[in-house]
């Protein structure tokens, strides 16, 4: 996927996680990179935000934009806040990459009231096909890292994770199912790239 | 979008500076109480200030300065080639930037560089305190400071900024003044000192001491302790560095050949700690050292629960923690937990670690991150401030009401 395509999707990430927010909210952005979705949470929706991001650069452009970030990794930036303290938590693009997903996810639960959780799906088909009939692990538009200088620690698909909620307690409020720019309504686990979902625990 | 690499502005002292400046000196209009519950009859404050204090008097920041800082942060004295402490930060376009920002610097209580301390004179003896000067703590100085703030016509700050001890007195004005103060800028610090840096301070403390010429203290008008003085700037000077500066700076590099004892100056490195040491005695007192030092050691807002209790009145305050990768003397570990406790205050925080290989210095060299990520703190901080001030987010502020 080139820069362009991946901008497109990015921003339009940012625009599905966007209209799950409502005005006014405080909102925690982990692993925020450089504070896009921030930015536009702030100018859009006048939400409370803070970041967690380890990049030094990505840092800075944070402050410029004028956001409230820590440097710190996710696994530790969590331990850091209150219980209940945000509205919402947003772990998009960064589940795959922390240490312990798991207490991550329930550390989200506890310094906020929803979690909003956006991955890339492993179960995609062209991944299986690469798997499948080519003997290779999977490179693609969602997953763009060779095995050797991927981020990634941990490899899901759309069933998984609903699964993973099921046996946790927790609750999809919303989903979207994304190939590209694209929305995909039917036969996700195979047919989605990237899935984002907003969760609450009863 | 920003642009990112704009001109590195205010990485170093030159053109464009404040140029020419001067301490002033302010004597507190009555006796002042110190915590301990001693009061001294006079204190003078001695102190510097850049830029002008706006109408509606809602741009003043204070910062604080370290161990061995002084009133004089930025600038030239006349006839002097060495510009202030944290000239690098503070001038127009810097960190600080004096176009926008009514900057104050003064030297701490206990100091000996205008301010009162125990160089001295004992209104009751006409004689220099020496020892018989009580010992004060970082929110003494910071209470002298909340006095000379307020002469100066400022009800709030917008900041308080500062590095190493500096910072400490940022996080007690955090402590006792939270509601003057709008932002708190803590640098390259501690909520409290550990054991190992307690250690290096006594290591100080004692080369002051065991110097004959230290008489106890009463050495004044005669002969000072520069040797042990010079020692304990030595040792400084070593928890200032990293491994990794040192290496680049001095290496194994030897000096000229000497036809000493093989115990003259053989490395570079002991000269320049040498020179630092020699360097540091002509402008500093030695009993100065021990209660500053002592201070410092004092210290201890808390730690873990007892910290967050102590950070608990900045819920909502703004609050920026910097730390350096390669400070070994304050590691960023202690920054962090200061951010944390402010986090579970629910303060706003930004905590940033910059990558730096200077050690503890990083704090006065590292001006171009540091700019980078202050300048605009308090450009959201001073918008934030108006706003919550009432007014329709032009320059009239808060800080103007009485």
């Amino acid at each position: 996927m080139n820069p362009e395509k991946r901008q497109a999707a990015a921003r339009l990430d940012n625009r599905i996680i966007a209209s799950l927010i409502p005005p006014g909210s405080r909102v925690l952005d982990l692993g925020c990179g450089e504070g896009d979705l921030l930015d536009l949470l702030v100018r859009e929706k006048g939400v409370i935000a803070s970041g967690v991001e380890i990049d030094e650069e990505a840092i800075y452009r944070c402050v410029e934009k004028g956001l409230s970030v820590s440097r710190l990794d996710i696994d530790s930036g969590l331990d850091d806040y209150p219980d209940g303290f945000f509205d919402y938590v947003i772990f998009n693009q960064v589940l795959e990459q922390v240490i312990h997903p798991r207490q991550a996810l329930l550390q989200g639960f506890r310094v906020g009231r929803r979690v909003i959780v956006g991955f890339p799906n492993f179960c995609h088909w062209p991944l299986r096909f690469r798997i499948l009939f080519r003997g290779r692990v999977p490179v693609g538009p969602a997953l763009p890292y060779e095995w050797y200088d991927s981020p990634n620690l941990h490899f899901l698909s759309v069933k998984d994770f609903l699964d993973f909620c099921g046996r946790e307690g927790l609750t999809v409020e919303s989903r979207f199912f994304l190939a590209g720019v694209r929305r995909v309504r039917f036969l996700p686990n195979l047919r989605a790239r990237k899935a984002i979902l907003g969760l609450s625990r009863s | 979008m920003k642009k990112i690499d704009r001109e590195k502005r205010g990485s170093s002292a030159g053109p464009g500076g404040l140029g020419t400046v001067e301490t002033k000196s302010f004597r507190l209009p009555g006796p002042h109480r110190l915590r301990s519950g001693v009061t001294l009859a006079e204190v003078v404050v001695a102190y510097e200030t850049y830029g002008e204090l706006s109408p509606g008097k809602d741009n003043a920041v204070l910062v604080c300065h370290a161990l061995s800082g002084d009133a004089h942060a930025a600038g030239f004295h006349p006839g002097e080639s060495r510009p202030g402490w944290w000239d690098r930060m503070i001038g127009p376009g810097r960190a600080f930037d004096t176009d926008k920002y009514f900057v104050i610097s003064a030297n701490v209580l206990g100091g000996c560089r205008g301010s009162t301390g125990p160089a001295s004179p004992d209104p009751a003896t006409g004689k220099p305190y020496g020892l018989s000067f009580p010992l004060v703590t970082i929110a003494d100085m910071v209470d002298v400071q909340k006095k000379l703030v307020n002469f100066l016509g400022v009800e709030k700050l917008l900041a308080v900024a500062g590095g190493s001890m500096g910072g400490m007195q940022v996080l007690k004005w955090g402590v006792a003044y939270p509601d003057s103060v709008a932002a708190l800028i803590p640098i390259a610090t501690a909520a409290r000192h550990t054991a190992l840096q307690i250690a290096f301070n006594e290591v100080g403390r004692q080369a002051v001491m065991s110097d004959p010429d230290w008489r106890g203290g009463d050495y004044y008008g005669q002969k000072a302790p520069a040797r042990g003085l010079a020692l304990a700037r030595m040792v400084g000077h070593i928890t200032y560095l990293s491994e990794r500066s040192m290496e680049r700076k001095f290496g194994r590099l030897r000096r000229p050949k000497t036809n000493g004892s093989g115990f003259a100056e053989e490395f570079e490195v002991e000269g320049y700690l040498r020179f630092q040491g020699d360097r540091f005695v002509r402008r500093f007192d030695a009993n100065s050292y021990l209660y500053i030092t002592r201070a410092i050691d004092n210290f201890d807002i808390g730690s873990g629960p007892a910290l967050v209790k102590a950070l608990s009145r900045l819920s909502d305050r703004r609050l920026l923690v910097i730390a350096f990768s390669s400070d070994w003397l304050y590691p960023p570990v202690q920054s962090k937990e200061i951010a944390r406790a402010a986090k579970l205050n629910r303060a706003d925080v930004t905590y940033c670690e910059i990558t730096s290989d200077a050690g503890h210095d990083a704090f006065l060299l590292e001006a171009e991150e540091q700019r980078r990520v202050i300048s605009r703190f308090l450009e959201v901080t001073r918008k934030r401030t108006a706003r919550a001030g009432g007014s329709s987010g032009g320059e009239e502020a808060e800080g103007g009401k009485r």
